[in-house]
């Protein structure tokens, strides 16, 4: 029977193979996208986290106000819900209520009413506080805004600035800090895991007790003590490498005991002798041959640790260890929610939590979506 | 069982010096010694200084000597019990750290409790009861158990606290006991405060040990044996108990080892927001006030802790599974 023979049950019987057979020439990036599109929830958060990343390197654009943009009247203000219902009518346009603020001379307390007389719609496109995106493009327009009045939709903070304006612009310092530093942390630890793994014999012993000895002591109190040591004249940005680099001085150790595991049993693969006996360098032999057969290995690592990265900050932060005041970022943030008092009066303070709870949790999926994608030709 | 316990207790002494190593260079990081800031202190509260006098402590100190003489100063000291003195509280380190060491090492202790006690049941039943409601509500807990962080819960339940009972902190105490000195009531109303901490603190312990127990378990299931239990007749909860579940427990145990200093990392964050009079406040106000003995102290002390814990949890694998006692 030859393929040109085009009778009915072998035209069905061609499909099949034709699917089979764009398994076998599919590379194997293509077999890993396949897998990791069939895990939903994986597919689902990155997209989640590529919007993060798009609101955060846009931040300027995105964000309906200046990060320091106050309003004295409206301190502590509850936030602004988007309607689409006015009277019972739907509106293509939302709008927000105004609030009205009203102070207590008796108790000293200033009460918030959503006056629903005020509506102020919600537009597109609109002039607002001027910026300059990346110091470079020089613009007013905001994704959104209102022409007149406010619009506070995560509420507002203890001097009356918007929260998710906050937000938006301290996730450039919380989502970046994460990729920053595994970009640190994975020099190294590809760098020792591979010495580790490749030579064997007393460096693996030694570099295997250092990581046994990083991964044994409780990393907060050393990145805390460490963080002071900073020097307190630096700018924002230097206490930001600083402390980068401080997390990942720490956090390089799971990805270097993945790779060392690697070059461990690669070392007795039939092509990295081949490689040898063709006469190609040690450093060629690694970065040729190697360490392009377990890339998808160190991708899925790496996303694992950045979650670690982005918690390390917050939490740094949040101590009044890390980043301090005027910088904006999620622990800085949250800082304004460590008094009982203000918080139990305006919860909207813990939002920030939720959105390092939400890129956290994204990670995590993500990164187990790649760790079963990473070996496609486990289970196909 | 003697040459293995032995042989860990030689190969922590090493990682000992290295901790202190490491806490000496936190001591000395900042610019300029304790003594110029001591100095600094008094001129600022308008007090004289007397150079003759600041001299005779450099001397006694050793400042002027190299950093191994002073590190060999400052570590013959520790091994005697003497961590130096914080000049905030103008109190031996050692005092200090003593008094709240009980509350850290309780919170840490009960945790890890909670920790087993919690996550061991229901990671059996995750994994005897796979793609269950049951299961996928566990599996989501433990999700959102390893992504929120600690003092983010605490302030959640500080807030939840506040708004049921109207107490802004916590404790460790009902009021009538906190002077009150020890009897049975006073420590059946500490164990009655300190289960929240505790559980704070062990939230991201607990969800990634339920996976742990859960990916151990199903792995063991699918073998053989299970099967041949099975065919025998006996009943499932019987087959669970007798054999799967000894195998996978091992490496739970195992997991101490990096359950330890993710509770000491949680315990500090959670005390800090709680409120609570463990070493947490203590070792944050030393960093922003730059207290150096006394912060260096706590990192040190911090660490020994928790290589002890670790050389504990060794022991008890090794007595737990043979085979361990015999590779080390």
């Amino acid at each position: 029977m030859t393929l040109l023979d085009a009778s009915p049950e072998n035209s069905t019987l061609e499909t099949v193979p034709v699917k089979e057979e764009k398994l076998l020439v599919a590379s194997q990036w293509q077999l890993i996208r396949w897998k990791f599109v069939r895990h939903r929830v994986a597919v689902l958060s990155l997209i989640v986290l590529i919007l993060f990343y798009l609101a955060a390197i846009f931040a300027e654009f995105v964000a309906p106000y200046a990060p320091g943009h106050y309003d004295a009247d409206l301190t502590l203000a509850p936030p602004q819900a988007p309607h689409f219902f006015d009277n019972g009518q739907f509106n293509w346009r939302p709008f927000v209520y105004g609030v009205t603020s009203e102070y207590d001379i008796n108790t000293f307390k200033t009460t918030y009413t959503i006056d629903e007389s005020l509506k102020y719609p919600i537009h597109f496109f609109v002039h607002g506080d001027p910026y300059k995106l990346w110091g470079i493009f020089e613009s007013d327009r905001h994704l959104y805004g209102v022409e007149e009045g406010t619009v506070f939709l995560f509420g507002a903070d203890n001097q009356g600035r918007d929260v998710l304006s906050r937000v938006i612009h301290g996730g450039r310092i919380s989502l970046s800090i994460g990729l920053v530093g595994i970009a640190i942390s994975s020099l190294i630890g590809i760098l020792i895991g591979g010495l580790s793994g490749y030579y064997g014999g007393v460096t693996d012993v030694i570099i295997q007790r250092i990581i046994e000895f990083l991964r044994s002591i409780p990393t907060l109190p050393l990145w805390m003590a460490l963080s002071v040591a900073l020097p307190p004249t630096w700018s924002v940005v230097q206490v930001y490498f600083g402390i980068v680099v401080i997390l990942s001085l720490v956090g390089w150790t799971g990805l270097a005991r993945v790779v060392r595991g690697k070059f461990m049993s690669l070392r007795e693969e039939d092509f990295v002798m081949a490689a040898q006996l063709n006469g190609s360098t040690e450093i060629r032999t690694i970065f040729k041959h190697m360490l392009p057969s377990f890339y998808s290995h160190v991708i899925a690592s790496l996303t694992l640790s950045v979650p670690g990265m982005i918690l390390g900050e917050t939490a740094l932060s949040f101590l009044g260890l890390g980043l301090q005041a005027p910088a904006v970022s999620w622990g800085v943030l949250l800082r304004d929610a460590q008094f009982i008092r203000v918080l139990a009066s305006s919860p909207w303070l813990l939002l920030p939590g939720a959105l390092v709870v939400v890129a956290i949790l994204c990670f995590n999926f993500v990164g187990d979506g790649l760790r079963d994608a990473a070996d496609p030709y486990a289970s196909i | 069982m003697l040459p293995f316990i032995l042989r860990r207790i030689l190969f922590m002494i090493p990682t000992l010096a290295v901790i202190s190593v490491i806490s000496f260079a936190i001591i000395e990081a900042p610019p300029g010694d304790y003594l110029d800031a001591y100095v600094d202190r008094l001129t600022s509260q308008m007090q004289s200084v007397d150079p003759s006098e600041v001299e005779a402590l450099r001397a006694r100190y050793g400042l002027g000597q190299s950093w191994s003489v002073r590190y060999w100063r400052w570590f013959s000291g520790v091994l005697q019990g003497d961590l130096g003195r914080s000049m905030e509280w103008n109190q031996p380190v050692a005092k200090l750290i003593g008094a709240r060491l009980p509350w850290t090492l309780a919170i840490s202790v009960t945790s890890l409790l909670l920790v087993y006690v919690i996550s061991i049941p229901i990671g059996i039943y995750s994994a005897s009861n796979q793609y269950s409601p049951g299961d996928y509500v566990a599996t989501l807990i433990g999700f959102l158990g390893l992504a929120t962080p600690n003092f983010l819960l605490a302030l959640i339940f500080l807030w939840l606290y506040f708004l049921w009972t109207g107490n802004v902190a916590v404790g460790l105490f009902s009021d009538e006991y906190i002077i009150a000195p020890w009897s049975v009531a006073k420590l059946v109303d500490l164990l009655s405060h300190i289960w929240l901490p505790a559980l704070i603190v062990g939230t991201s312990g607990t969800a990634g040990l339920i996976r742990v127990m859960r990916a151990n378990l199903l792995d063991e299931l699918q073998k053989p044996y299970v099967m041949v239990a099975r065919a025998k007749g006996l009943k499932e909860g019987r087959v669970l108990v007798k054999y799967p579940l000894r195998i996978a427990m091992n490496p739970v145990a195992s997991t101490i080892g990096w359950t330890l200093p993710a509770l000491v990392n949680g315990e500090l964050l959670t005390s800090m927001v709680l409120g609570l009079p463990t070493l947490a406040p203590l070792f944050v106000g030393a960093l922003l006030s730059q207290d150096m003995f006394l912060a260096g102290s706590v990192v040190f002390i911090l660490s020994a802790l928790t290589l002890i814990g670790t050389l504990i949890s060794d022991i008890i694998l090794a007595w737990l599974d043979p085979r361990i006692r015999e590779a080390i």
